[in-house]
């Protein structure tokens, strides 16, 4: 018999598992734990609507306190969880309490436990990462204290051009910030998108104004308390009145390693989101998973895989034998422009372009044995759309049509 | 506050709404269960896909081509489709009827 069921991580997949745990029949003790003070909140406007304050934090949060209230979710805020013993099925956390700057230590009992951890910075580790000024955003605290920063002429250094350092790149030059982004590679976004998709996101940037430098490796920051520049191997100097890291983000598995359970770039879980305890599952960006669809492990970053995953562990936990099975899908706003990504490139052996990033509106094509497996869509919703429903379905195209964009994607067979 | 009538599975219910936030949030909001919004109103997912009552259709502001774009291939399009997110909410749409589709995507 499940009488409790303890969420550890209050973040999308959390406030998704608990959610799906009731409305799914459960009746039992449901605690929601999370190490920040907010209601469960969404992440991906941290980035750009929250941080360009075109966007209130109670705009962020899933659910306001009367749901948890009314579906008897017990939310357990502020409360870092350290230990689990699966042996005793017992969780220990301490409670941060605002009076005197104390703490209540607590241990909970679970029949059944959901991770949901999320994935923490890849932390600068050269001389100098430790100044004050230098930020990496992760969650609402963080996004906060970015945004004191943000002012007319205040000089931002980014180091990092993916995801997360091009959207903030973007959204302080919109307010008026002087942006220097740094990047490692060749290229940006060169883990997540092709090469025409970096350049027209390249060329975006330079043309707002934002100075973008490729092959461009970090050795040192200074500045007396403060950050004052940056300096790279190159001998190049960059004067910052603030640093922005975005150079990628690790599975949160920490806890669930010390519990003895197993991890390899993440907590590893089976297609039904059990890890290698019975009583315990995990879900979202923490977890080493399989996809089935390209018959591989992955492990995701991605809000869609957050929910998807918690929604599956919470029919297992319930008993149900449901399998998670899904093509991932991102997105990323920088300025005017959307990039609409769909299924996973790794392993094409065709790349095909579909209109002309002159005219803004493209989309790259990756195929294998003729069958769609992953788009990168840029400012082109109808190509991403058809292209999730033919990655699934693996409908096997014909290449000479794809790049005729009289004919729809999904009508390219 | 305006009031938003949701259709859901045949049921109606009639929610007050709070101004200046999308329709998705005030669904969301209301735990209108057929609204998911998974991308959270970024225009990215169309599972937040609704129907609106014909006589609104020419009430609110023309879609943009990506919302357009995301319908196309939402389930079920129909002429009255629309996204939720991308729908502000104002007094002057003060008894809007919203019917949620069986499925999204």
């Amino acid at each position: 018999m499940i009488e409790n069921i303890i969420v550890i991580g209050a973040g999308q997949a959390g406030a998704q598992a608990v959610d799906t745990l009731r409305r799914e029949g459960f009746k039992g003790r449901l605690i929601l734990v999370g190490d920040e003070a907010q209601l469960p909140y969404q992440r991906p406007p941290l980035s750009k609507k929250f941080l360009a304050d075109e966007m209130t934090e109670d705009r962020l949060v899933f659910r306001h306190q009367a749901f948890y209230d009314e579906h008897r979710i017990e939310l357990h805020l502020s409360t870092a969880v350290t230990g689990i013993d699966p042996a005793t099925k017992t969780v220990t956390c301490t409670r941060a309490v605002s009076i005197g700057e104390s703490s209540i230590r607590e241990s909970l009992k679970y029949d059944r436990l959901l991770l949901c951890l999320g994935a923490t910075s890849r932390l600068l580790t050269c001389p100098g990462a430790q100044l004050a000024g230098i930020h990496y955003l992760r969650n609402l605290a963080d996004a906060s204290s970015i945004r004191k920063h943000i002012k007319p002429g205040a000089r931002a250094v980014i180091i990092g051009g993916g995801y997360i350092g091009l959207e903030t790149a973007a959204t302080f030059r919109k307010m008026g910030c002087e942006i220097t982004v740094l990047e490692m590679a060749d290229r940006v976004m060169n883990r997540v998108a092709a090469p025409s998709v970096s350049q027209y996101f390249a060329d975006s940037h330079a043309s707002h104004g934002v100075k973008i430098i490729c092959n461009s490796r970090v050795v040192q920051i200074e500045g007396l308390n403060h950050v004052e520049r940056v300096l790279c191997a190159d001998g190049s100097i960059h004067d910052a009145d603030f640093v922005i890291v975005g150079v990628g983000a690790m599975a949160a598995s920490s806890l669930a390693n010390a519990a003895g359970l197993n991890c390899d770039n993440g907590i590893v879980v089976d297609e039904f989101c059990r890890t290698s305890d019975p009583n315990i599952y995990a879900a979202g960006d923490c977890t080493n998973h399989p996809s089935l669809h390209y018959a591989r492990r992955i492990r995701l970053e991605s809000v869609d895989n957050a929910v998807e995953q918690a929604k599956t562990a919470a029919l297992n936990m319930l008993g149900r034998e449901v399998r998670h099975d899904r093509v991932p899908w991102f997105w990323s706003d920088q300025f005017d422009n959307k990039l609409l990504i769909a299924g996973l490139s790794e392993g094409y052996d065709q790349l095909i372009l579909r209109g002309d990033p002159a005219q803004h509106v493209f989309s790259v094509c990756y195929l294998k044995k003729r069958a769609l497996i992953a788009i990168e869509a840029v400012n082109q919703p109808k190509d991403y759309m058809a292209a999730r429903r033919l990655i699934a379905d693996r409908t096997p195209l014909n290449a000479a049509k794809i790049p005729d964009t009289h004919i729809l994607l999904k009508e390219a067979i | 506050m305006p009031r938003i009538v949701f259709i859901e599975s045949n049921s109606r219910r009639e929610v007050l709404a709070t101004t200046g936030i999308s329709l998705m949030e005030v669904a969301r909001q209301n735990q209108i269960e057929g609204i998911l919004a998974q991308c959270g109103g970024a225009c990215a997912c169309a599972t937040c896909h609704v129907y609106i009552g014909q006589q609104w259709m020419d009430k609110l502001p023309a879609k943009e081509d990506m919302e357009q774009g995301m319908l196309e291939n939402a389930w079920e399009p129909k002429d009255n489709s629309r996204l939720s997110c991308q729908i502000m909410v104002s007094e002057a749409l003060d008894g809007l009827e919203v019917t949620v589709p069986e499925r999204q995507g």
